[in-house]
């Protein structure tokens, strides 16, 4: 069986980000970038189901600038054996990162596709669902446990109401949430091997799809600032205030 | 041209955010049209259809829609698309998992989360965990779009008397089947539409000591919440957890009980109309967007907190 795992390069998790002042997007000069943090448990799961000795080979794939290379990286790192590197400049919307990642798994035909659940700057939630609609295969989203059985999965899905198990038949894509698995740290010596493990470039341009951006963005601005707030002395005080002068209780 | 709002229920009731998912729609255009799908669900159609701001229900029933599963139900939206310009569904885990599966189908680039309909095309939605908010404008000839539920108010329920058509179930997909859902029942307010919200973090230590905050939420009639460190450590279930991957909450007070405050629960958080944090790091993140902040001992603060409300002659319900 092989994987197919997606890796987006984001601004780290750990960042407070701010908002460029001409309001078109923001600041992304000197800003420290990861990956984003559910695709390295998506990789983490394709790995551990490697090791497990149910999968032969784990591929992972990124779609962005130059720089994006370092997740595809990382993922090496950690135990994918070889990396794509899709090439293309600018924001790419979730449908065309989707259109793009249908001519991958065209290309390499893989029986799974692991991704996280959300990246944590577009906060878009979509590429996964979106890669299922376009190949036609089932999903399974928000996956905090993956079973995986004689052609088929079981997987966990974190819902709102609690979790929610469903059995999809291979080939599918699975969306990961940070729950499903605790992602390895890589090794110096996995870090210098991965330096040697192959990374096949593409160009989107050469794969014929249409990333033409279909969203405008307007505006980025700020979110309006909460008024500082006091500090109490006692829990009396925190109850009389919340009382009397919020009005809340 | 009309908007088709896909509303989400469970084969009987509504789900309380359809009914916030029904204004956001009807900012869009005057002409609402609601689906319903699902299995035995004629009760859930009839409660859509009294709700003033929809014009038609439109009602699917089959064996393969009882469970939600997206596979079955992106077909039977895409076919009715012709009629619509847009489609609109909550963002909650029902319309992530949906939409993006009936917007690639249609060819469009989906909106998520939107807070605010600025135009019919244009819409404001945050971004990195709400610390910035984007305006964005669809060029798509067809627009979908997932609201967010707290960001918009819950519709009237009665009153309207919406004509029900009942439309043609599509195939079932065949290739993903649901096995179980565990749900956690409880006879607290739901965590999304509680006035009161009280959460505990990493900063409970365990999964037992969380009877402290339980014994307040009885008092106050809250929902109990979690930060994402609180559930990974198994203190309480991830239905709980508020942040940028779990749930967001708006309630009129939330209460944040030994939590930090990392920029991934403020994301669930911030725009609570008063935040209260308990909290013995004098320096914690989450003071920084508390209108009250007491600095002290979770052990000591929570069962003082509760004989003081036990001291109250009346509290709000």
């Amino acid at each position: 069986m092989k994987i197919l795992v997606a890796v987006k390069r984001v601004v780290d998790y750990n960042v407070q980000i701010r908002v460029k002042e001409d309001g078109s997007g923001i600041i992304t000069d000197n800003v420290k970038m990861s990956t984003n943090p559910p695709d390295d448990n998506a990789t983490e799961e394709a790995v551990k189901i490697k090791e497990a000795g149910k999968s032969k080979e784990v591929v992972a794939v990124t779609i962005g600038e130059e720089k994006a290379q370092e997740t595809v990286r990382k993922a090496l790192a950690v135990g994918a054996d070889r990396g794509i590197h899709v090439k293309i400049d600018g924001i790419i919307e979730p449908l065309a990162v989707a259109k793009i990642l249908q001519k991958v798994v065209e290309k390499e035909k893989p029986d799974l596709v692991f991704m996280g659940k959300q990246a944590i700057d577009d906060d878009c939630n979509q590429t996964g669902q979106m890669l299922s609609a376009l190949l036609n295969w089932p999903q399974a989203t928000f996956a905090s446990k993956i079973e995986v059985k004689d052609k088929k999965l079981e997987v966990t899905r974190e819902i709102d109401e609690g979790l929610e198990t469903v059995e999809i038949n291979i080939p599918a894509i699975v969306t990961c949430d940070l729950r499903l698995n605790e992602p390895r740290y890589a090794s110096l010596p996995n870090i210098m091997k991965a330096k040697k493990k192959p990374i096949e470039q593409l160009n989107a341009s050469d794969l014929g799809v249409d990333t033409s951006s279909r969203i405008e963005q307007i505006k980025v601005e700020e979110p309006p600032k909460r008024k500082a707030g006091i500090k109490v002395s006692s829990v009396a005080e925190l109850v009389q205030k919340l009382k009397n002068e919020a009005k809340v209780i | 041209m009309a908007v088709l709002l896909i509303a989400e229920h469970n084969n009987k009731e509504l789900r309380p955010f359809t009914l916030n998912a029904v204004t956001a729609a009807s900012q869009i255009d005057n002409e609402v049209h609601a689906i319903v799908i699902g299995q035995n669900c004629t009760e859930a159609a009839k409660s859509l259809s009294e709700l003033p701001l929809v014009k038609k229900v439109i009602h699917v029933e089959a064996v393969h829609y009882e469970n939600f599963v997206a596979e079955n139900f992106a077909p039977v939206i895409v076919k009715l698309a012709d009629n619509y310009s847009h489609i609109v569904c909550s963002a909650n885990t029902f319309g992530k998992n949906l939409m993006p599966r009936i917007a690639a189908a249609l060819d469009t680039s989906q909106i998520s989360d939107i807070t605010k309909v600025v135009s019919s095309d244009t819409f404001l939605r945050p971004i990195y965990a709400g610390n910035a908010f984007a305006t964005v404008k669809s060029k798509d000839a067809k627009k979908c779009v997932t609201i967010r539920p707290t960001s918009f108010d819950s519709c009237e329920s009665s009153g309207g008397s919406a004509p029900i058509e009942k439309a043609e179930a599509c195939e079932e997909f065949g290739r993903t089947k649901f096995i179980r859902r565990e749900e956690i029942k409880s006879d607290r307010p739901e965590l999304g539409t509680a006035r009161v919200v009280i959460s505990g973090g990493r900063g409970m230590q365990s999964g037992d000591n969380f009877k402290l905050i339980t014994s307040i939420a009885d008092k106050l009639n809250a929902a109990i919440g979690a930060s994402r460190a609180a559930v990974d450590a198994g203190y309480i279930s991830n239905d709980h957890q508020v942040g940028q991957t779990g749930k967001v909450v708006v309630p009129d007070l939330y209460i944040a009980v030994g939590i930090s405050g990392a920029i991934q629960h403020l994301a669930g958080m911030k725009e609570s109309k008063i935040i209260v944090a308990i909290n013995k790091d004098g320096e914690a993140p989450i003071f920084s967007v508390a209108d009250y902040g007491l600095e002290a001992d979770l052990f000591e603060a929570l069962p003082q907190f509760l004989e003081e409300l036990n001291k109250l002659n009346t509290i709000q319900k």
